[in-house]
């Protein structure tokens, strides 16, 4: 078995969703996360506000340095995330390849680092 | 004497058999092991544990009965050893001990032929995932399909070693920390990741086949890995009619191998080859799998079965002159329909300006000229300027000749363009 954190990029629309089409991409969002947690493979999940409302900070020599907006200015913003855990790296893909979002922007698929079970 | 010597050449011969083992087995042994133990390079060192065991142990107490099956049980033993010295947590040693000797037993128990081969298969769709970038899918699949060492592949594709062998690091690594599966993959996937495999085998082919650099006999040994991997893939999946496809194609373009160059490494072109110095058994083996791979398509052959069919209608011809090229038109019209692409509308044209008339060719080739795709691809320039020429439209000949000739870098076509050029310069 193997974690792996699904990432969702697409380009960030240049106006605020309608309720309307915000109502229908929750609607395809639930059905996909209904669908993986029925697989079993569902740990976790989260949509992100814009990139608008990021704040980026950085510790240099000590000091604090905050900057307005994302880590990087980039076409295409994370969006949203979940984290599944499953056997491999073709199931992750196949699900995936299913997340809404996929068809208009991307998914980056990671594994996530394994760590040694501490004791107590 | 006699006593002395009796022990060196019993040694002598289990050294040899050895080495014929190395030869036959250790791919097949890598397989195994890789299976059972989820590891590639854990797996490379056990099977090298296992041959250097060998060398001592088979001159002093005799070549066990099934050597292949002797060495996949030293590896995994070795395997074990190993894991045990790092200190690798218990629990994991006991799992991979149960899941080791469950799968080699497996295989001893059942004579392991199939199973073995089921491992290759395997083997070859984890090291053509594509979650791996091209390049190391062929290298990850020449150094642990194929027979040959990373230097060797390093030479074959022009790269310097270190290059090659982080590359494979680096799929290594790849392939266990996001757990890219060592199996073959289920339906839904097959034909896509088929797809991937076959790709993979083409191009290794074809990098020993068209390369106009490098050392010969190395790129030989690719074509021979490429031909011998696709076999692999095309006996263990027989219901693929790609992979006979495939393993069609690549025979009978290597049937040509020895008359497409001359002396002097000048390529020749095909209508110019001497037929009789293409391989015989090449060609009747891969014209055999091009007519199986057809019947068995129901009529919707892919686009390997179709390239292999059309090097059938080159194959089939005793001289250049008998060539089907209304055929190959009709073939390569239908290449163009499950695989388009600008070079092949191309390959198109030429059939069919051979088959009905320059005229009937160049209304194809100016239809693609509109669309522009080839501008830059130096042959489509030499093929119009070609279909000019036999037209008598000297002028526009030339132009297009000179054309392709600011496009070419190859000596050999180059030297051939301008003397073209200078003919219709000097007819016009």
């Amino acid at each position: 078995m193997a974690k792996y954190l699904l990432l969702i990029y697409g380009e960030e629309p240049p106006a605020p969703p309608t309720p309307a089409q915000v109502e229908a991409m929750f609607t395809e969002y639930d059905a996909f996360s209904v669908g993986i947690e029925k697989q079993g493979i569902l740990r976790g999940a989260e949509a992100l506000l814009p990139t608008a409302a990021a704040t980026t900070v950085r510790v240099r020599d000590g000091k604090s340095l905050v900057t307005d907006g994302p880590f990087a200015e980039t076409k295409e913003a994370l969006g949203g995330f979940y984290v599944i855990e499953c056997d491999d790296l073709d199931t992750a893909l196949g699900a995936a390849a299913k997340i809404p979002g996929a068809k208009s922007g991307s998914v980056e698929v990671r594994p996530i680092m394994p760590m040694p079970e501490r004791a107590g | 004497m006699a006593e002395a010597r009796e022990p060196r050449s019993v040694a002598d011969g289990s050294i040899a058999v050895v080495e014929q083992t190395f030869r036959a087995e250790s791919g097949r042994a890598l397989a195994t092991l890789i299976r059972v133990l989820g590891d590639f390079d854990l797996a490379e060192e056990a099977v090298q544990d296992a041959f250097v065991t060998a060398i001592e142990r088979w001159p002093r107490d005799g070549v066990p009965d099934r050597p292949g099956a002797w060495i996949v049980t030293t590896a995994r033993n070795r395997a074990l050893d190993r894991l045990r010295r790092r200190r690798t947590e218990a629990v994991k040693v006991a799992e991979i001990e149960r899941a080791a000797s469950a799968g080699v037993e497996g295989d001893v128990r059942l004579g392991g032929e199939s199973r073995v081969a089921d491992d290759r298969l395997r083997l070859i769709f984890t090291c053509c995932h594509p979650a791996l970038p091209l390049d190391a899918r062929v290298a990850l699949t020449l150094r642990t399909l194929g027979g040959l060492t990373t230097p060797e592949i390093a030479r074959a594709f022009l790269v310097p070693e270190a290059t090659l062998a982080q590359r494979i690091v680096r799929a290594k690594k790849k392939i266990l920390a996001a757990h890219i599966p060592y199996r073959v993959p289920p339906d839904d996937l097959l034909p896509e990741r088929l797809d991937g495999v076959l790709a993979t085998l083409y191009l290794i082919f074809n990098e020993g086949y068209t390369a106009s650099v490098g050392d010969e006999l190395v790129r030989r040994d690719l074509c021979a890995e490429a031909i011998r991997l696709s076999r692999l893939v095309a006996d263990l999946m027989p219901e693929s009619t790609e992979a006979r496809g495939l393993l069609s194609l690549l025979l009978l373009q290597d049937s040509r191998r020895d008359a497409r160059t001359e002396p002097d490494g000048g390529l020749v072109l095909l209508e110019a080859q001497d037929r009789a110095r293409w391989d015989r058994a090449e060609m009747d083996e891969g014209m055999a799998l091009v007519e199986r791979a057809l019947a068995q398509s129901g009529g919707r052959p892919g686009p390997y079965a179709i390239q292999a069919a059309i090097a059938a209608c080159h194959a089939s011809a005793a001289v250049a002159a008998d060539t089907d090229w209304a055929e190959i038109a009709a073939l390569y019209a239908r290449l163009a329909q499950v695989a388009p692409s600008p070079v092949v509308d191309l390959n198109r044209a030429v059939a069919v300006a051979m088959a009905f008339g320059p005229a009937e060719g160049l209304v194809l080739v100016e239809g693609l000229r509109a669309e522009g795709a080839l501008a830059e691809y130096h042959l489509f320039h030499a093929t119009r300027a070609d279909l000019l020429r036999r037209l008598g439209r000297r002028q526009e000949a030339a132009v297009a000749y000179e054309r392709s000739l600011a496009l070419a870098t190859n000596g050999a076509e180059r030297a051939f363009l301008e003397r073209r050029l200078a003919e219709v310069r000097s007819a016009g």
